[in-house]
């Protein structure tokens, strides 16, 4: 008895800062989960190989295979231009991590107060609303002619379509947000005493939260390819036209450098907004966490 | 026992509440009359989906009524002309499922009340709920988030909120129904010291009817669709109530009288077996 009490230390506190994230990973490795990624992206990476270089599949020969791509990416002189070792790769990301951060500013900055007073206001939604939906439907890629005459450059079309796009997402995900709020807590908060005002900074916005940031996590991604396509239409720089222009010079490895660098970088913006919504949220994170989620 | 409260005297006066959903009048309140006086217990029972909600949510200023009047301390709140009342402080209701905000800690919950009212700054709000949440056996709570606490804890927090903005009247949906027969009765006792304490008014919608006797002070028994006084029960057993009051002769008594009132009534709403209104 006095024996199984003493054995084992309980810990009281939670564990915080790093040594919080060494139990974290701790307790990850002992789970399956690692390994069945490790093996998922083998499998996938195997598979590609395999059909481009391995077995030379007919028509997927073509294609440059994984061994081509990233000795060519690790080269410090890449047969085809680029690498991880040329500052044109790095410029090329660059440019389109600048043109994200300015579409999805721009897109957020707008679509969430549009978004929260559509939610919170039925006339305001009775005037917006129409518009939007009719407008959402609307392609990007059919937007590119109208982007190009209206604004001058390169560079304002390319940021409007990218815009677009993560712009509709934002608010409609926003005004749904502000929909799910339970009319119990407009109550208490009239009850309490409230103004509008409070209730709009009180109920409406923290109450829309988690809506708006799942949103938010879509829109970045809706960003990311519709700027591609922009980027492929016109633009000088970007991601995006790396793709095309190697692929109209027949260049095909760093397409292929370009789609994978594309698809890693985009995943990297989706967690930054998941990392800053789950801080923004901690009633939620803790809510959750609790349920054993 | 004497009540020295002289604040929160409600008149319920021919009140009368027709819905509209789609195009069909539906009667929820037909010619309602009540007289709650200030600082009673007043428990309110009938059966499901009768009206009783309705009657609070046209107390809090909810929703409208369609005629009749309801006064509080002689002023009145909704009647002829306007229909709806203003929301306010003083009536402060408890939510069947609870309403603390999930996204503030039981501290900020309690404090947003005096805070937005302008009555006192945020560090004197913070000051005083902490105060209230720790006389409430939550001090070591204060600075959770409600979805952190045990359901017991936030309804009493609920109760603590309401309470730190000194109302006349309480109104309470059922706040215990989803709980536990344990926890339930702890809420209970806690309420009853809460009332000891403070003599606010109560207007209290429960189903359970022994809890309705062990609470109140008066049983308002309520008919089904439309909802219509009854039947009043007095319950004239002395405070402070323990749990052995309800193995007492009188409250058996009480527990048959209301009973029989009750169950005739709930016979009717299962026939009739309308959909509850929210």
């Amino acid at each position: 008895m006095s024996q199984a009490t003493t054995a084992a230390p309980q810990r009281t506190t939670a564990p915080t800062g790093f040594s919080m994230f060494i139990y974290r990973l701790k307790k990850s490795l002992l789970t399956p989960d690692p390994y069945l990624t490790v093996f998922g992206v083998a499998l996938w990476l195997f598979t590609w190989w395999l059909l481009c270089e391995g077995l030379r599949v007919d028509r997927f020969d073509k294609i440059p295979g994984p061994v081509a791509v990233f000795s060519e990416l690790f080269s410090r002189t890449p047969f085809q231009g680029i690498s991880i070792f040329k500052s044109e790769y790095y410029e090329h990301i660059l440019v389109s991590c600048q043109r994200i951060l300015i579409a999805f500013g721009i897109a957020t900055g707008v679509g969430v107060p549009l978004g929260l007073f559509m939610g919170w206001s039925k006339r305001i939604r009775d005037y917006a609303f129409p518009i939007l939906e009719m407008l959402r439907p609307i392609p990007i890629l059919a937007w590119v002619p109208l982007s190009i005459l209206m604004f001058p450059g390169f560079e304002a079309p390319v940021i409007f379509l990218a815009t677009l796009a993560s712009l509709f997402v934002t608010t409609l995900n926003t005004m749904l947000g502000v929909d799910s709020i339970d009319e119990a807590y407009f109550r208490a908060a009239g009850c309490l005493g409230s103004s509008n005002w409070d209730i709009f900074k009180n109920v409406v916005v923290p109450g829309a939260l988690p809506f708006i940031f799942t949103g938010l996590q879509i829109s970045i991604g809706v960003a990311w390819f519709s700027l591609v396509a922009a980027e492929m239409v016109s633009g000088d720089l970007g991601l995006g036209y790396l793709i095309v222009d190697s692929y109209m010079n027949n260049v095909t490895v760093p397409m292929v450098i370009g789609m994978i660098t594309l698809g890693f970088v985009g995943w990297i913006t989706s967690v930054m907004v998941r990392m800053l919504g789950n801080w923004l949220m901690q009633w939620h994170v803790k809510a959750l966490a609790l349920q054993g989620r | 026992m004497p009540n020295l409260n002289t604040r929160g005297a409600l008149s319920i006066r021919n009140v009368t509440k027709i819905y509209d959903p789609e195009g069909v009048n539906v009667m929820a309140v037909k010619d309602c009359s009540m007289e709650i006086a200030a600082g009673e217990v007043c428990m309110i029972v009938g059966p499901s989906g009768c009206g009783k909600t309705t009657l609070l949510n046209a107390i809090a200023g909810f929703h409208s009524i369609t005629s009749g009047e309801i006064l509080l301390d002689g002023e009145l709140l909704c009647g002829p002309g306007k229909p709806k009342a203003d929301q306010g402080a003083e009536r402060m209701v408890v939510f069947q499922h609870g309403a603390l905000f999930p996204w503030k800690t039981l501290a900020q919950n309690v404090a947003y009340g005096p805070r937005v009212q302008g009555r006192s700054s945020k560090a004197e709000a913070m000051e005083k709920a902490r105060d209230m949440l720790a006389e409430a056996g939550l001090g070591n709570v204060t600075e959770k988030y409600p979805g952190e606490v045990s359901s017991g804890m936030s309804r009493r927090a609920e109760i603590v909120r309401a309470l730190i903005n000194d109302p006349k009247v309480l109104l309470l949906d059922e706040p215990y129904r989803a709980m536990d027969a344990l926890t339930k009765s702890i809420m209970h006792e806690s309420l009853l010291e809460t009332y000891d304490r403070t003599k606010v008014t109560i207007f209290f919608i429960i189903h359970d009817l022994e809890e309705a006797i062990f609470l109140g002070d008066k049983v308002h028994i309520v008919t089904t669709r439309p909802c219509q006084l009854k039947k009043t029960v007095e319950v004239n057993i002395p405070r402070p109530r323990s749990y052995q009051t309800q193995s007492s002769e009188e409250f058996r008594h009480l527990m048959e009288e209301v009973n029989e009132a009750v169950h005739e009534e709930a016979i009717k709403a299962f026939q009739a077996g309308e959909r509850e209104l929210a």
